[in-house]
């Protein structure tokens, strides 16, 4: 709509992060650099611009990490609670006074639009610090009857969608029940990690409590291979397939496991739901931080009396997001992560249409740099097509139909993924006994993408095992005995 | 001409809506330091003075519970911010007025000051450690959750003022409940340098008031009160502890004297969910489930 009258003027965000030209490995409380001598530059989604040179760990690095954490646990383990908790306050008041170049420089790593960066991620990542901060001093009321310890050193691999909110919902509750930490961020968004880590030392978190190692999958694959020797809980959170290598890995091992995986999740719409509503949940579902949610709805149940209606008002409506430079506070959908991403969603667009499916897309003109998508639907989709089964992590939702709420269910739960699902009905007793229905994690009821420190968040099934957020988030974190 | 400064003496007075009103009454009473030296005059609450903080604190309680928990916790970490600013004139006041060792008095304020850190902690916790979802044998979703009671009088003994204050304060504050706290006269200064510190945290006008007053003088009057909803207190007088619950049962307000609790500084009791656990009310919603 560039050439529309009514085209919004830019309005971009103007604060700039303090970047360092180049970062090493924080191990021990210093940022050191790489053993492998190798670095490699993160780029900005949006521009294909150089940010920063970050290193690039090997297994040497990574076993130094882990040295670093293991000698750091005694002392930490010994911290009174209270005290633990004094500081994890400190990192959520730091986070919150730094929370707007954090915002600023999440959306030029990993492509977000700002306004999701400052309005979402950033408050949930200070909110995870406070919520879990006061969790140090009450986990005998947390695990009534049982006495907690710590696991111990935490591997901690996280995904590129929500860089620093995932950093914070692995590192908050680690920290909170006295263990330390490897952390090592995804390959194509290590900076807001990695200031993290600065913060962390400013609020006085010891030396070797936090370490961080930026790298690719061999970095990830080194933690894993440490399960047992010296690293005692590995969190994952990405694809169920390298989900399913590190369970395989770490078999035998005896160490704890969490994962958090994809998702194919349903949102499903009733006739009877308030529908201009339901379709704003239906844009946030899919459209949010360009479909690279694992938690997204990217399957849309329709019930088959309002198809056709509905359709037009999510074609409408969807044709209204504002689709470009990720640091202007009127866009809707920033960059795609990466050009490999771009590629793999790029892959489903061209099968969904062999398949057989009807691609309806927002008709936007893209920046010429950097990776974009248009967001877009498919109408006509079949169950056994690739695009009802597969993950796509993009801008992409497949519509389908149901007559019956048992039908409903019944195709929703047709999946083997089970993070989360939406519905949307405004009978009540539908919507709580749908929920009792539903194979999912987390189940959003006339809402979806809500998330809160005090609200656990995981998967069923092949989504993955744990629970992250809450009290029942602190048992992947905690070692539970009797009263000795 | 002498270089002796002559100091800028405080005047006390009490804590009402966020403002520092004198008592209407007029009345003033000696405050004496650890060696019966007059240090200064305090406000004495009248039966007015407390009508008039019932009503503040009942306005400001509704807003005070719709604020999230999470915010709420902010507000009472912010308080610990506050006290921490102002930890040596406490230690100060703590040491003058009771005549205790610099160590002693230290420890003192430290402890309330860490209190208020952990009650920061309890705000978003108490429904899941107090409240549930219910497995009923029928096709229902229930759940059960707690909820301020309302307005908490909380009635502070004479020992170890500036944490019984906290102590007794803070587990209401957590659960949403607004406060009166009637503070002993002795440690006026403490109860007002105190209420100047949460006059500039972020807590709203009306969900603290501080009043400085004669105890045994006020306690039949909170106990009649109808605008209360509950009382605090612990290791008062047997008489005074009596005259709350008498007076208390009249409209059935709650009355948590916490009579076999050991003393403040023992974080196992005074950390717990179950001293917040007195000041909500266990609501449990029903509702059909059904396709």
């Amino acid at each position: 709509m560039p050439d529309s009258t009514f085209a919004y003027a830019p309005a971009p965000e103007s604060v700039r992060p303090t970047l360092r030209p180049e970062y090493g490995l924080l191990i021990g409380g210093k940022f050191v650099e790489p053993k492998s001598g190798k670095r490699f530059d993160t780029i900005n989604p949006a521009t294909e611009e150089t940010i920063a040179s970050v290193a690039d760990a090997d297994a040497a690095d990574v076993a130094r990490a882990v040295a670093a954490a293991r000698k750091a646990l005694p002392k930490w383990m010994k911290c009174k609670p209270a005290e633990r908790a004094k500081l994890l306050f400190r990192v959520a008041r730091r986070v919150q006074e730094r929370s707007r170049e954090l915002a600023v420089l999440e959306s030029m790593n990993g492509g977000k639009p700002i306004r999701e960066s400052r309005d979402e991620d950033l408050p949930l990542v200070a909110q995870h610090f406070f919520h879990h901060a006061g969790w140090c001093d009450k986990l005998p009321f947390a695990f009534a009857g049982a006495t907690a310890r710590p696991v111990g050193v935490c591997g901690q691999i996280i995904p590129w969608n929500f860089p620093l909110m995932m950093a914070a919902w692995k590192l908050a509750p680690a920290l909170a029940c006295g263990n330390t930490c490897v952390l090592k961020p995804a390959e194509t968004t290590p900076l807001t990690a990695l200031m993290l880590g600065e913060i962390l030392q400013e609020c006085g978190i010891p030396d070797g409590v936090v370490n961080i190692v930026t790298g690719g999958p061999a970095a990830g694959r080194a933690i894993t291979a440490l399960a047992g020797k010296g690293v005692d809980k590995i969190a994952f959170t990405g694809s169920t397939e390298v989900g399913k290598a590190i369970a395989k890995s770490v078999a035998g091992t005896g160490i704890k496991l969490t994962l958090e995986l994809g998702g194919k999740s349903p949102n499903i719409v009733f006739a009877d739901a308030a529908l201009d509503q339901a379709v704003e949940g239906v844009v946030s579902g899919i459209w949010f931080n360009q479909g690279h949610v694992c938690c997204a709805g990217s399957r849309l149940f329709v019930e088959e009396s309002i198809h056709d209606d509905f359709i037009a008002r999510l074609v409408r409506r969807m044709e209204q997001l504002r689709v470009g430079d990720p640091l202007d506070k009127n866009t809707d959908v920033g960059a795609i992560n990466s050009r490999s991403q771009l590629d793999t969603i790029e892959r489903f667009l061209q099968t969904g249409t062999t398949e057989g499916a009807r691609k309806h897309e927002v008709s936007c003109t893209l920046p010429k740099k950097g990776f974009w998508c248009r967001p877009c639907l498919f109408t006509g989709v079949q169950p056994s097509h690739t695009i009802a089964r597969e993950e796509i992590f993009g801008p992409v939702l497949s519509v389908m139909t149901f007559r019956t709420p048992e039908e409903a269910v019944q195709r929703a739960n047709n999946t083997t993924y089970g993070l989360s699902a939406g519905v949307w009905t405004e009978k009540a007793a539908r919507a709580l006994e749908m929920s009792n229905r539903l194979s999912a994690g987390v189940v959003w009821l006339n809402t979806f993408n809500r998330f809160d420190a005090s609200a656990p968040f995981g998967g069923y099934r092949e989504s993955g095992f744990g629970r992250e957020g809450g009290r029942q988030g602190l048992l992947a974190y905690a070692k539970l005995g009797g009263t000795r | 001409m002498s270089t002796t400064r002559i100091e800028v003496a405080k005047t006390l007075k009490l804590y009402i809506n966020g403002s520092f009103p004198r008592s209407e009454s007029g009345r003033t009473i000696p405050v004496k330091d650890a060696n019966k030296k007059v240090i200064a005059h305090a406000s004495h609450a009248s039966r007015k003075d407390l009508r008039d903080a019932i009503e503040a604190a009942n306005a400001a309680q509704v807003k005070w519970a719709a604020a999230t928990a999470y915010n709420r916790g902010q507000v009472l970490y912010r308080i610990a911010e506050m006290l921490e600013a102002r930890r040596e004139e406490f230690v100060t006041l703590v040491r003058t007025i009771e005549g205790r060792t610099k160590s002693d008095a230290t420890r003192e304020v430290d402890h309330a000051i860490d209190r208020c850190v952990c009650f920061a902690g309890w705000t978003d916790k108490i429904a899941a450690v107090l409240g549930g979802k219910q497995p009923v044998a029928g096709p229902y979703f229930v759940f059960s959750m707690p909820e301020p009671t309302g307005t908490v009088a909380v009635v502070v003994p004479d020992e170890r003022p500036m944490l019984a204050m906290l102590s007794l304060a803070l587990p209401a504050l957590a659960a949403g409940n607004a406060v009166v706290i009637i503070a002993p006269m002795s440690n006026a200064p403490l109860a007002i340098a105190l209420s100047e510190a949460l006059a500039t945290s972020d807590v709203p006008a009306g969900v603290v008031n501080m009043l400085t007053g004669i105890r045994s003088e006020l306690c039949p009057w909170i106990a009649s009160h109808r605008d209360i909803a509950a009382v605090a207190g612990a290791r008062l007088p047997a008489a005074e502890a009596t005259a709350l619950e008498l007076g208390a049962a009249e409209n059935l307000k709650r009355v948590c004297l916490f009579h076999d609790a050991p003393k403040f500084d023992d974080d196992a009791f005074w950390h717990s969910p179950f001293v917040i656990a007195p000041f909500v009310e266990i609501k449990t919603v029903w509702h059909p489930s059904a396709l």
